[in-house]
C-alpha cells in the first residue's frame, strides 16, 4: 500500500498501520445546469487520518465539508483525485469501504415506525452480519448507549437524544473501523451531549476505532486529536488544537483604565503597539500577554482591570475562515451537497 | 457499567448476503403494513364503493345481457380485485420517496448491498402487502355470486400477486429518482386512473368498443391481469365458463390464453423493475 508512507508521521498514533482515511487531490464539481455556473464544492483536498485518531473536520456551511464526507462514505463520486477509507478505494471498492465504516448523520436515518431492536436488526441483515453475532451484538450496543430497556419501543416515541444514541449504536453494529459523526450533537440538550461524548470516549477506549467528526461546537472541537479547518473547498489549516492556537500567534490583553483615551495614546506612543477599543476597554494583541502586562503598569496608568486571554479555537476558526465557529445559523443558506 | 464489545464478522458480498438484504427489505414492508391500521382500513373504501355502489347500481340499470349472461357485479368482482391491488401496490412503491424524505433511505444506500436487491425487496414487499389486502376482499366473493372454491381462490391469489408485482415495479420506476412525495403523488394518480379505466375492469374490452379505446386497452398491461383474474373467477361460477369465453381478451379473432396473460404482466413487471433498478443504481 503506497499510501502508508505518506499517511503517517512518526510519533503519531498507528504508525505501523495504513491510515484510516487517506485523501489525495480530491475534487468535486457539481454541474450547474442551464445558465448556472458549476459548483466547485471541493477544490483539491489532501488529508491523512491515522488509525485511532479522533479527527475533527470544521468549516462554515458550504465549505465542502458535507461533500467530502459524502465522498468518503461512497455516497458521492469524486470528480478528481482519490480517497481511501480503511485501506479501500471509495470508488473502486465501494462495498469494502461500506462494510468498514459506521455513519451517524445530522438528519435521522432511523425508521420511526420500527422498534429500536428492529432498526438494529435491519442493519445487521443488510450488512450481512454473521447470524450468530446479531443477537449478542444488538444487546451489547443497546446496553452501551443505555437503551437496553427500550429495545422493544417504537423509535417515534424516543426523544432526540435517544434517537441519536440509537443511531450511534446502529453505526457500531458491524464493528466499523472508521465512525463518521456528522454534527452528532446538533439539536441535543447539554446533558444528552455530555452523555453522547461519554459513549464516544468509552468506545474509543474499548474498540480500535477512528472517529471522523464534524461539529460547530468549540468544546467538541477541543476534544479532537487533530482538526482540519475547511473553507472554500480547501483545507485552510490542519493540526492539533494547541498547534492551531499557537499558529494564531497572539494573546489578547484587555485593559480597562480610568481614562481610556489618554491610555490609548500613551500605550501607542510608548509601547508602539496597535490598540482597539471594546466596550469601555482597550484591547492589545501581542505574542506574549504575560510579559506585556508589567510593561503596561510601568506607564503609570490607573488600571481598573486587566485580563489576558489565550487564543481560542474560535479565534483560529475566525482567522482562517472569517466566520465564527458557533455562527452556523447566520451562514445557513441552502445546504451544500444536499441535492 | 462497562460493556465490552467483541468485534463481529461481516460477510463479503455474495448471493447469500444479497438474498438476506432482499428479505429484510421485504420484511420491513410487512412490519410497517401490519402496524399501519389506518392504511389497511382506508384502502377498503374504494373497492367497496366500486363493488356495491357501481356494481349493484349500474348492474340494475343495464341488465345482464352485456356480460355473457352473468350479473354485472359478478363480472365486476375480478376487476375490483385487480384494481384494489393496483392502488395498494403503487402506494407501497412510493413509500420509497417517504424513505428518502425521512432519511431511512440513506441507511439502505450506504449499506454494502447492490441497489437491485433493495429495489427487488421493495417490489416483493409491495406485492405481498397488496395481495394480503386483496385477501380480505376475497371474503366478499359470496355477496356477488362467486363461490368459495379453494382452487380458484388460490389461483386468484397468485395472479393478484403477479399484477401487484408489476404495478409496484411501475410505482418504483416513478419513485426511484423522485426527491419529494408532493411531486410523485400527482404523477402516480395521472398514471393509475387511465390504467384502471382502460383495463376492462369495469366493462368488457372485447365487444362493441370504439376502435381507439379497444386499441388503448390492448396496450395496457393491466388489461391482461384483469382478463386472467376474471377468467379464472368465472370458471368457478354457474354459467361462468360461457361468459368467460364471451368476454375473454382477443387479439383479432384469437383468444389470448390465460398463461399468456400472465406472461405479459410478469414480463412487463420484470422489465419495469429492471429499469427501476438501473436508474436507482446510477450515481446521483
Amino acid at each position: 500500500m503506497p499510501l502508508t508512507a505518506l499517511g503517517t508521521r512518526s510519533g503519531e498514533v498507528g504508525v505501523d498501520r495504513a491510515p484510516a482515511v487517506a485523501v489525495r487531490g480530491l475534487v468535486k464539481t457539481f454541474p450547474g445546469g442551464g445558465k448556472r455556473p458549476d459548483v466547485e464544492a471541493v477544490r483539491g483536498i489532501d488529508l491523512d487520518v491515522p488509525a485511532g485518531e479522533l479527527f475533527g473536520f470544521l468549516g462554515p456551511n458550504g465549505a465542502g465539508k458535507s461533500t467530502t464526507i459524502k465522498i468518503l462514505c461512497t455516497l458521492v463520486r469524486p470528480t478528481g483525485g482519490s480517497a481511501q477509507v480503511a485501506g479501500f478505494d471509495v470508488v473502486a471498492q465501494k462495498d469494502d469501504v461500506r462494510r468498514h465504516i459506521g455513519l451517524v448523520f445530522q438528519e435521522t436515518t432511523l425508521d420511526g415506525h420500527l422498534t429500536a431492536e428492529q432498526n438494529l436488526r435491519f442493519h445487521a441483515e443488510i450488512y450481512g452480519m454473521a447470524p450468530a453475532d446479531v443477537a449478542p451484538r444488538t444487546a451489547a450496543v443497546l446496553d452501551m448507549v443505555g437503551l437496553g430497556d427500550r429495545r422493544s419501543a417504537v423509535v417515534n416515541t424516543f426523544s432526540g437524544g435517544m434517537k441519536r444514541r440509537l443511531e450511534i449504536a446502529r453505526g457500531l453494529m458491524h464493528s466499523p473501523r472508521v465512525l463518521f459523526l456528522d454534527e452528532p450533537t446538533i439539536g441535543l440538550d447539554p446533558e444528552s451531549r455530555a452523555g453522547l461524548w461519554d459513549y464516544v470516549d468509552r468506545l474509543r477506549a474499548e474498540e480500535d476505532i477512528t472517529v471522523f467528526l464534524t461539529t460547530h461546537y468549540m468544546d467538541e472541537a477541543e476534544r479532537c486529536d487533530r482538526i482540519a479547518i475547511v473553507d472554500g473547498g480547501r483545507i485552510g489549516a490542519l493540526g492539533s488544537p494547541a498547534e492551531l492556537k499557537a499558529s494564531i500567534g497572539h494573546d489578547r490583553v484587555r485593559v480597562a483604565t480610568a481614562d481610556d483615551d489618554a491610555a490609548e495614546a500613551l500605550v501607542r506612543e510608548r509601547l508602539g503597539v496597535e490598540t482597539t477599543r471594546e466596550r469601555g476597554a482597550l484591547v492589545v494583541l501581542t505574542p506574549d500577554g504575560e510579559q506585556f502586562v508589567p510593561r503596561l503598569f510601568e506607564l503609570g496608568l490607573t488600571v481598573r482591570s486587566v485580563s489576558v486571554t489565550r487564543p481560542s479555537l474560535d479565534d483560529v476558526f475566525l482567522a482562517y475562515t472569517g466566520a465564527r465557529l458557533a455562527d452556523r445559523q447566520a451562514a445557513a443558506g441552502p445546504r451544500a451537497g444536499r441535492r | 457499567m462497562t460493556t465490552t464489545l467483541a468485534p463481529v464478522r461481516v460477510a463479503a458480498r455474495g448471493p447469500r448476503h444479497e438474498l438476506r438484504a432482499v428479505k429484510v427489505v421485504w420484511l420491513r414492508e410487512l412490519i410497517r403494513f401490519r402496524t399501519d391500521r389506518g392504511r389497511i382500513i382506508s384502502s377498503f373504501a374504494q373497492p367497496l364503493l366500486f363493488l356495491f355502489v357501481l356494481g349493484k347500481g349500474l348492474g340494475a340499470s343495464i341488465g345482464a345481457g352485456t356480460f355473457g349472461g352473468i350479473d354485472y357485479s359478478t363480472f365486476l368482482f375480478p376487476g375490483v380485485l385487480a384494481t384494489s391491488v393496483m392502488f395498494t401496490a403503487v402506494f407501497s412503491a412510493i413509500s420509497l420517496v417517504w424513505d428518502r424524505e425521512l432519511g431511512f433511505l440513506r441507511e439502505m444506500l450506504v449499506a454494502p448491498v447492490s441497489r437491485t436487491s433493495i429495489v427487488l425487496g421493495k417490489a416483493l414487499g409491495g406485492a405481498t402487502v397488496a395481495t394480503l389486502q386483496a385477501l380480505v376482499l376475497l371474503v366478499l366473493a359470496g355477496t356477488v355470486g362467486v363461490p368459495y372454491d379453494p382452487l380458484m381462490l388460490g389461483a386468484v391469489v397468485v395472479l393478484l400477486f403477479v399484477v401487484a408485482f408489476a404495478i409496484t415495479s411501475l410505482g418504483l420506476l416513478v419513485a426511484v429518482r423522485a426527491q419529494q412525495i408532493q411531486t410523485v403523488m400527482p404523477r402516480v394518480q395521472l398514471l393509475l386512473a387511465p390504467l384502471m379505466f382502460l383495463s376492462g375492469a369495469f366493462f368488457p374490452v372485447t365487444g362493441a368498443l370504439p376502435a381507439w379505446l379497444h386499441g388503448l386497452a390492448l396496450v395496457n398491461p393491466v388489461t391482461y391481469g384483469v382478463d386472467a383474474v376474471r377468467r379464472v373467477v368465472l370458471h368457478a361460477v354457474d354459467g361462468g365458463p360461457a361468459a368467460a369465453a364471451e368476454v375473454a381478451l382477443r387479439w383479432g379473432s384469437w383468444t389470448v390464453p390465460v398463461w399468456l396473460d400472465v406472461v405479459v404482466v410478469a414480463g412487463v413487471g420484470g422489465l419495469l423493475l429492471a429499469v427501476s433498478a438501473w436508474l436507482f443504481s446510477r450515481p446521483e
